[in-house]
């Protein structure tokens, strides 16, 4: 089985990777920005950091938003922190940015409050729904974010699990063979590492 | 339930082993870094701090390999500072397996540093160090000193803490070190913290000074951190990451299990 690790040069997608190696030892792992590659692997991890616009940007050079958009639709996906957002239509960030467009919604800026942005740090993800990702992994289990925007979706129906900071967001989407995730499993122990075990044997 | 202050323990790395200054000048050694990550991973810390202080450049490469052992086996983040200066440097430790990249110095010769960084590799990479030392007691003010505290440079560090994290492009986090405290065991430089803390928007992470539990949550409760850094106390067994979340969860404060 291949998986490929879209690596578009934003980001820190060496963890991915290391950690993505270290659940599926067996399998191939490609940190890869190669069409022809990510189009072949069973498996397809979509990371980002940054700004979403820096972000689209970068998919453009790289040629990469057809890719991006057939395997969203044809095998198993994650999105992790940018790759959520960017499945969205359009973003408050960079004074507006328009996203992949695979789901409906929004991405938009944490309100000004007391509280400190970037949300950053171990927060606990309720499950919205139950999902094979899950599996394994209690409810109110922490993992690990960073980030400055969320994603307010049109469609309840995609929200798989939620986090509260000042405010309910979802934190986590999914639909058909797709699945998305705002914190990092890569860097979340063991929590982290079961999300991504799951997703090694997500069988859709 | 909502997001936990997090317990950070920091290695001082020189050509590739952990040390640990007292007041940044006595080095003591503290063992081989992958085996203190992997310990304090199992131990529940939540994050890992490490304090390059190699001064040559083969050390630095040694530290790089660090790094990319620790990323192999530590699922949690990673933070590396120590001379980070350019654009190439944060780069060699992101691809290393390093999430986050502490600048220091470099950002006060360079002011225009965490900027360009930021808008390079994200605000969430970029944490900006400060190092500072009480000038003043009444009223409280703080100035920026470099190299290990010799040299002072006569910037006021909550100015400088606001400077540096303001705007899309400002650092994501900060790191916050008394001079005065770091090693002295008394426990954190709390105005410090505290007007630091309410000064930016972004997380302020206490360090220099913690030599008992209490002092994590004091950190937390009265200097208003979002995190909370030490090291002697974690080398050399005093205490586990797992009696510190104890003793912080018996004070109300919300961590991870």
């Amino acid at each position: 089985m291949a998986i490929a690790i879209i690596d578009y040069g934003m980001g820190n997608v060496r963890s991915v990777q290391k950690a993505i190696e270290h659940v599926a030892p067996n399998e191939q792992v490609f940190l890869t920005d190669n069409a022809k590659i990510i189009n072949d692997a069973d498996r397809v991890v979509f990371p980002g950091q940054g700004a979403m616009g820096a972000c689209m940007q970068a998919l453009n050079e790289h040629d990469l938003v057809g890719t991006i958009k057939q395997a969203a639709h044809e095998k198993p996906f994650l999105g992790i922190c940018l790759g959520l957002q960017l499945l969205f239509d359009h973003s408050q960030e960079n004074g507006g940015t328009e996203g992949l467009s695979i789901l409906a919604g929004d991405v938009v800026h944490f309100p000004k409050n007391e509280l400190k942005i970037p949300h950053m740090g171990w927060n606990t993800v309720k499950h919205i729904i139950d999902h094979p990702l899950w599996h394994n992994i209690e409810d109110n289990s922490r993992f690990y974010s960073v980030h400055s925007y969320y994603v307010e979706e049109s469609d309840s129906d995609v929200v798989a699990g939620s986090t509260n900071y000042g405010i309910d967001f979802t934190c986590a989407v999914a639909k058909d063979n797709m699945f998305a995730v705002q914190f990092h499993p890569e860097k979340s122990q063991h929590d982290g590492l079961q999300l991504l075990t799951n997703f090694a044997n997500w069988q859709v | 339930m909502s997001l936990a202050k997090r317990i950070i323990p920091c290695l001082d790395v020189r050509d590739g082993r952990v040390v640990k200054g007292v007041q940044f000048v006595d080095i003591k050694d503290a063992g081989d870094p992958v085996e203190v990550a992997k310990s304090y991973d199992e131990q529940g810390a939540d994050e890992i701090t490490f304090l390059d202080i190699t001064a040559s450049h083969e050390g630095r490469d040694t530290t790089i390999h660090m790094v990319e052992s620790i990323a192999e086996q530590v699922f949690i983040p990673l933070t590396v500072g120590g001379g980070i200066r350019r654009s190439e440097d944060v780069r060699a430790m992101l691809n290393a397996g390093a999430d986050k990249v502490a600048v220091n110095s470099a950002a006060i010769h360079n002011p225009g540093l965490i900027n360009k960084l930021s808008e390079k590799f994200g605000t969430q990479c970029i944490v900006i160090a400060i190092d500072a030392k009480r000038v003043s007691d009444s009223p409280p003010k703080w100035e920026i000193f470099t190299h290990g505290g010799r040299n002072k440079t006569g910037i006021d560090a909550v100015e400088w803490a606001v400077k540096m994290t303001e705007g899309e492009h400002g650092a994501g986090e900060v790191l916050l070190t008394s001079m005065d405290c770091d090693g002295v065991k008394t426990g954190f430089d709390l105005a410090l913290t505290k007007a630091v803390s309410a000064a930016v928007d972004v997380p302020v992470i206490a360090s220099g000074g913690v030599g008992g539990l209490e002092h994590l949550s004091e950190g937390v409760l009265e200097g208003g951190a979002d995190a909370v850094l030490a090291a002697s106390i974690f080398h050399f067994g005093e205490y586990t990451i797992a009696e510190a979340k104890s003793s912080m969860r018996q004070n109300g404060i919300e961590v991870r299990d």
